[in-house]
């Protein structure tokens, strides 16, 4: 009896550390080491002074506000041997830059040891900020810059350059803003007022008129009420007073309130490896 | 008396129908609709990969032609380009190319066969730098070395997708499915290995310096 019981209790210890040793050997398989999305400028790498970090900060998200489109700036310090294109990709997705449904996301990443960038495009925006345009900002801006040891500067630059690509098309910036205003307050929902308003009546007013009248009408009868000029019969069921009322709950569904302001975070957007990557 | 025998008879027959009926959206929670939203899921995948390709195969014509202005003596690389391209085209991709080995592998060797005709080209290329230099030249290499990339994601994509199928038609709760009613679903092809390690051209931009 004792050594099964204590063949049992090795034998569970062994499946205990062979699922610890599976997960430890499964685990690294998934896990890219992301840098967190804190913001709008996430400088892992240290290559851009607190000033300019502080005025792109600003400058993306004013452009935000006004065209919903989200550009995030990223420096991380190596790729560990893989590719920047599909790093970035990776990163685009696991950030979700861009609104969901539009897509419109743009991730500048640069990669300080491996000396290379990507500027990564989202699908909504491939036909705005085209490959070229990608490529002529890295070949253009960015590259000159850094080989001069201007990081901040160019990074800067090339900001300025990508907002003033996507504002090119003005008509269809302002359109895809106004898709995207956050909440609209200004819009007053009539449709919803007036479905509960007539949900709670068909809903309150069948109790009320089961339990009103016995509490405020005059009895005429055992079991039978005049309250407001109507008469009332709870005898038996299916009586003029009791409507029966159904159990079917009103179809407003709570929640989906994302929480105003606090951090910054993706909008749910996705990226097909659109942009362009160079080096220095 | 005749109403009270007819909806007997009645419900003896409705009853059934009417249970199965309430029963029949509970069929999703136990996993029916796991294979086709599997399968759906890796053929959408499939669609965006031949698009990309595609994409790939219009920019060529172009591409020959402004090389040809500037390396017209590059005939054997250019046709070599020509003739991938037309091999890679002419390649009709049905349905059941997804669950056909040999089909499959047709269209991936066509494909790999473009890529490497393709890096040829743009490395004799490194020996013009007036080519190099031409706007639209310039413009086609941007848009080339983004829809490789887009190739890249694309078969990532459609990698992952179909080995979510093919595990749904293998692994518990929906394997019953697949045995009991789709049994005509078949396990998708996927990309191998070496196939997905080809390396796109490789286009360095006008420096050399990174090597």
């Amino acid at each position: 009896m004792r050594m099964t019981g204590a063949g049992f209790r090795s034998s569970a210890l062994a499946a205990f550390l062979l699922a610890l040793a599976l997960i430890a050997i499964v685990a690294p398989v998934r896990a890219a080491e992301f840098p967190a999305l804190t913001g709008r400028v996430v400088d892992t790498a240290g290559m851009i002074d607190p000033a300019t970090e502080a005025e792109l900060t600003a400058k993306l998200a004013a452009f935000e506000q006004k065209s919903s489109d989200q550009i995030v700036v990223a420096t991380i310090d190596s790729l560990d041997g893989e590719a920047i294109e599909p790093y970035a990709n990776r990163l685009f997705r696991a950030w979700k830059l861009g609104q969901a449904g539009e897509n419109n996301g743009i991730l500048l990443l640069v990669a300080k040891n491996d000396r290379r960038m990507r500027i990564e495009v989202g699908y909504g925006l491939e036909g705005t900020l085209t490959d070229l345009h990608s490529k002529l900002i890295i070949e253009n801006t960015m590259v000159p810059a850094f080989r001069a040891g201007d990081f901040s500067g160019g990074i800067n630059r090339a900001v300025d350059d990508i907002i003033m690509v996507a504002e090119g098309n003005g008509a269809e910036l302002q359109a895809r803003a106004e898709r995207n205003q956050p909440s609209q307050d200004s819009g007053f929902d009539w449709f919803v007022v007036i479905f509960v308003v007539l949900w709670a009546t068909i809903f309150f007013g069948g109790f009320a008129m089961a339990i009103l009248p016995r509490i405020y009408g005059r009895k005429i009868a055992p079991g039978r009420y005049t309250w407001l000029g109507m008469n009332f019969d709870f005898r038996n069921k299916g009586g003029s007073g009791s409507s029966s009322s159904g159990g079917w709950s009103s179809g407003r569904s709570s929640g989906g309130w994302s929480s105003g302001g606090g951090g910054f975070s993706g909008g749910g957007g996705s990226s097909g490896g659109g942009g362009s990557s160079g080096s220095w | 008396m005749r109403a009270s025998t007819f909806p007997a008879f009645s419900r003896s027959r409705l009853w059934p129908a009417v249970v199965l009926l309430m029963l029949a959206p509970l069929l999703s929670a136990c996993g029916y609709n796991t294979i086709p939203t599997a399968e759906e899921n890796a053929k959408a995948a499939w669609s965006e990969v031949l698009n990309q390709y595609q994409r790939r195969a219009d920019l060529i014509p172009n591409l020959v032609e402004t090389v040809k202005g500037y390396a017209s003596h590059e005939k054997e690389v250019l046709e070599g380009v020509v003739e991938a391209r037309a091999k890679a085209t002419q390649v009709t991709v049905t349905p059941e190319t997804l669950s056909d080995p040999n089909a499959f592998k047709a269209f991936q060797d066509n494909q790999a066969q473009l890529t490497g005709a393709l890096s040829r080209l743009l490395a004799v290329v490194e020996n013009y730098p007036d080519l190099k230099a031409n706007q639209n030249f310039l413009a086609l290499q941007a848009q080339l070395e983004g829809t490789e990339n887009r190739i890249a994601v694309a078969r990532r994509d459609y990698i992952g997708a179909v080995r979510d199928y093919n595990l749904t038609l293998r692994t518990f709760p929906s394997v019953i499915w697949a045995k009991l009613w789709f049994t005509d679903a078949q396990p998708f092809q996927n990309f191998t290995v070496e196939q997905d390690k080809m390396d796109a051209p490789k286009v360095e931009f006008g420096t050399r310096s990174g090597g």
